[in-house]
């Protein structure tokens, strides 16, 4: 599954120093469970997302360990809290060993 | 009592009802044991955290699933209806505020979604949440 994996993430461009951010997260990915068959009876191999994680300026705000229950397109929002300006660095981790990442920078006044 | 037809069948609904309920808990065994592999069997609180779910899920393919539960460190969700009932486990680290996450998550059948957190005092707190699903999503 390493065509047509995109990640979006939405996070404010500016924010006050210790105020709490919302950011939003979406990755096109199939997330195939492994418990679905296809027309001939064979059990599809499980390909999902196994793990997501968020950084910023290097500390962790979240690290998430998915399972094959999180639906199609992995949607996550969480707070985060930004000390300063800097940037949040987002990574899925593939079943395949495939590791996708994005970046998105943040003014901190 | 007198046998009359409309006892026979409040009583045949009933004993119905009462198999029904028996032939439920095969899979909720399953989350115990999950639950109780993460706890260590320690005693669930409950009240320090909130499970926000849709009372009706048209569709179980993607079901929006809210968990918040200020000072924790870590929060696991279960659907005990599921072939596998774990289905998410959220880790906060230090810059993480508000110690709560939503997502999308998967649901075969009608069934409960169980969230339990693990605070910052080793302690742990549970909530639960039925959901009722119309359509399943596990496919096949």
């Amino acid at each position: 599954m390493a065509s047509g994996v995109k990640p979006r993430v939405k996070v404010p461009k500016t924010a006050a120093a210790g105020d709490t951010i919302t950011i939003k997260t979406l990755i096109s990915h199939k997330m195939e469970s492994g418990q679905r068959k296809d027309d001939d009876g064979n059990v599809i191999p499980r390909s999902i997302i196994n793990r997501f994680t968020c950084d910023f300026n290097g500390q962790n705000v979240i690290d998430i360990a998915l399972e094959p229950a999180i639906s199609t397109n992995p949607y996550f929002q969480f707070e985060a809290i930004a000390p300063e300006s800097g940037e949040f660095k987002f990574t899925w981790y593939d079943d395949d060993g495939d590791v996708y990442e994005t970046t998105k920078k943040i003014e901190v006044s | 009592m007198k046998l009359t037809r409309r006892n026979l069948l409040i009583l045949s609904s009933a004993s119905v009802a009462a198999t029904a309920m028996g032939s439920l808990p095969a899979f909720a065994t399953l989350t115990d044991d999950a639950i109780a592999e993460l706890t260590g069997g320690a005693e669930l609180g409950e009240g320090a955290i909130t499970l926000t779910a849709p009372e009706i899920a048209e569709n179980g393919n993607t079901v929006p699933i809210e968990v918040s539960a200020p000072g924790a460190v870590a929060i696991t969700l279960f659907a005990d209806g599921n072939p596998v009932p774990n289905v998410a486990t959220f880790n906060f680290g230090p810059l993480s505020a508000e110690r709560s996450a939503s997502t999308r998550i998967r649901l075969a059948t009608t069934q409960n979604v169980v969230a339990v957190a693990k605070m910052e005092d080793g302690s742990f707190q549970m909530a639960k949440a039925n959901v009722k699903v119309t359509i399943g999503g596990c496919g096949g």
